[in-house]
């Protein structure tokens, strides 16, 4: 026993200094395995069986690639994966320009810059679900203002419910999710952008340099390591977002608003098919997993090529 | 002279900027508006004659009433009784995930801040990784383990699965405010023969403090905004129902409360937010301080 203690004792200074940070990175790194990475594994596991509400108590058989072969084989996957994909790049490129937008003009020299600031966070502070309350009645068709203002202007003819067909749910998705975004990123780029030295502002301004110029020459390289995290993180969440789409929409009209969480929610929590939801599950990981491949892949080329420090520092 | 805009560009400015505040604050004026009409009116629309084409001051007509009242924030205490319970839970989840969160990152932010040691990137990255799973697609295996601890239907249910989404965003936030401490003042501290325990405690934490704040706020935003998903799979105790759960129940009976719901929901989320507001200062200088590379 005391040689097996033996073995582990630290030996050299850079041993000590391992064995002194894992002791500190342990509880985080026990408690991650805990409750993400064990039961990732479990649905792995389970997404290879026919578990379901019926099965729960007396135990499930596996099946092999069935779950896969039916979820892949669908009519609507491909679908469903596309317009995942579509209402990402859609959203978080809003967000991005919004983003840019809403900070170059907090950033600006004017009166009550302070109030006009805190007046932009409501979105990003509350309960998103609540947030999502006040755009289902925004939307109705009946009595919210949008309807009531697209026929006063004459854009629609009589009531129209924006959440009631399938591209306009859509797209109102798309709008409720960018004004829940847009806030965090303005306020992180506004941060970043007031990290950037101002003596290169002045002497660009001493050799004439325009404002469009500064900003395209000086802000947007000062601040591209912000936006590139910026953008992947948001990127992961609009991807992951379902309290949005389920309140507004619950996925519908006709699946048009059904995005892979979505899908994998429904499957299995409302229709009560275990194996088959983790069958999505997994899918939904391999897919983002994919995805951030690639991306940091291509940073890493980009930032090469132009000098951009790495994406998480 | 470099900061000052010519009129027609500072009547621009201002322009977007009334656009951009628009559509940020647009809802909640009409949770505002719709909160303060009687439900007789906000289901009331009145007809247009044939061939007539609604004008602005019909536009008008449809949201204002003479009968516009503050009696839907009164009934709202009866129709649910149980609401002060509910804005209290989701300000008591909040913190409690914000605590229980900084607890497991602080140590292993400055682990990561300060020291080189084997498997330091594989691990930053894992933890990165897992940062990329929505708890959506854990639900099934999350709710087996909270039943097999009997934590279903308790504050449990929703702190636990909360705690491990904010983990990841917590190390990789603080450890870049961490970086900027300079060494120099640990190794004093480890020349005046103190143990490193003591010197992360007596000479890093205040020193932290700033970028603790920040990083404890986003923490707690992003607990206190996704109270949702966890709270209608793993609780249905409507005494540790958080907010934007416990204001379902305005839709439950035989006509929907809008106006009493929409009260509710302004009040609700009335604490945190005026609490934020007031921060909003400390909080921009804060991340431009750490957050962001220099």
């Amino acid at each position: 026993m005391n040689q097996f203690i033996q073995m582990f004792k630290p030996k050299t200074k850079a041993q000590t200094t391992t064995l002194f940070a894992w002791a500190l990175i342990a509880p985080a790194a026990i408690y991650m395995f805990l409750i993400v990475v064990w039961p990732l594994v479990e649905t792995f596991r389970l997404s290879f069986t026919n578990s379901n509400i019926g099965t729960l108590m007396e135990g499930h058989d596996y099946i092999g690639w069935a779950n896969y072969e039916k979820a892949l084989g669908g009519r609507k996957f491909p679908a469903i994966v596309s317009r995942t994909f579509y209402w990402m790049f859609l959203s978080v490129g809003l967000k991005m320009i919004l983003g840019l937008i809403g900070a170059t003009l907090l950033a600006s020299n004017i009166r009550a810059r302070g109030v006009i600031r805190a007046l932009v966070m409501p979105p990003w502070i509350i309960p998103i679900a609540i947030g999502c309350f006040g755009w289902l009645w925004l939307y109705n068709g009946h009595f919210g203002l949008l309807s009531n203002f697209t026929e006063m202007i004459g854009i629609t003819d009589g009531p129209f419910s924006f959440l009631g067909y399938k591209q306009s749910a859509f797209y109102s998705a798309v709008v409720t999710d960018v004004w829940i975004g847009t806030p965090m990123v303005t306020l992180f780029f506004l941060a970043a952008m007031q990290g950037v030295p101002r003596d290169l502002y002045e002497a660009a301004y001493v050799d004439g340099a325009s404002r469009w110029y500064r900003f395209r020459r000086i802000t947007m390289p000062q601040i591209m390591p912000t936006v590139i995290t910026m953008a992947l993180l948001s990127a992961i969440w609009t991807f992951n977002s379902f309290e949005i789409i389920w309140i507004l929409t619950e996925g519908g009209p006709r699946g048009a608003t059904t995005t892979l969480i979505i899908d994998t929610f429904k499957t299995a929590i409302f229709s009560y098919k275990f194996g088959a939801g983790a069958t999505r599950a997994v899918l939904v990981v391999l897919i983002l997993g994919v995805f951030s491949i690639i991306y940091l892949t291509v940073l890493g080329r980009v930032s090469k090529k132009f000098g951009y420090a790495g994406v998480t520092k | 002279m470099m900061d000052k805009y010519s009129l027609p560009r500072k009547i621009a400015i201002y322009f977007c900027i009334a656009l951009f505040l628009t559509f940020m604050l647009l809802p909640f004026v009409e949770m505002f508006i719709a909160s303060l009409r009687p439900l007789t009116h906000l289901f009331h629309r009145p007809e247009l004659e044939v061939g007539e084409t609604m004008d602005f001051m019909d536009f008008i007509s449809r949201f204002w009433s003479d009968k516009m009242s503050f009696q839907a924030y009164r009934d709202m205490w009866v129709t649910v009784p149980q609401l002060p319970r509910y804005i209290f839970n989701s300000v008591f989840l909040a913190t409690a995930v914000t605590i229980m969160s900084l607890i497991f990152v602080i140590p292993a932010a400055y682990a990561y801040a300060r020291f080189s040691f084997r498997g330091k990137s594989v691990s930053l990255t894992l933890f990165l990784a897992v940062n990329m799973f929505s708890g959506a697609v854990l639900l099934i295996p999350l709710y087996k383990l909270l039943r097999m601890y009997g934590m279903l239907n308790t504050y449990w249910a929703m702190i636990i699965p909360g705690v491990a989404f904010l983990i990841p965003t917590g190390i990789w936030l603080l450890k870049s405010f961490l970086e900027k401490i300079p060494y120099e003042l640990e190794e004093a501290s480890f020349v005046d023969g103190a143990s490193r325990l003591y010197t992360l405690r007596r000479v890093i934490l205040p020193l932290a403090v700033p970028g603790l704040v920040v990083v404890g706020v986003a923490i707690f935003i992003g607990a206190y905004a996704q109270q949702f998903l966890f709270a209608i799979t793993f609780n249905q105790d409507r005494d540790y129902m958080p907010l934007p759960q416990g204001i379902f129940e305005f839709i439950g009976y035989q006509d929907v409360l809008w106006n009493e719901m929409m009260a509710a929901s302004l009040v609700g989320i009335l604490p945190v937010l005026l609490i934020f507001l007031f921060l909003q200062k400390h909080l921009i200088a804060g991340l431009t301080q750490g957050a962001v590379k220099e």
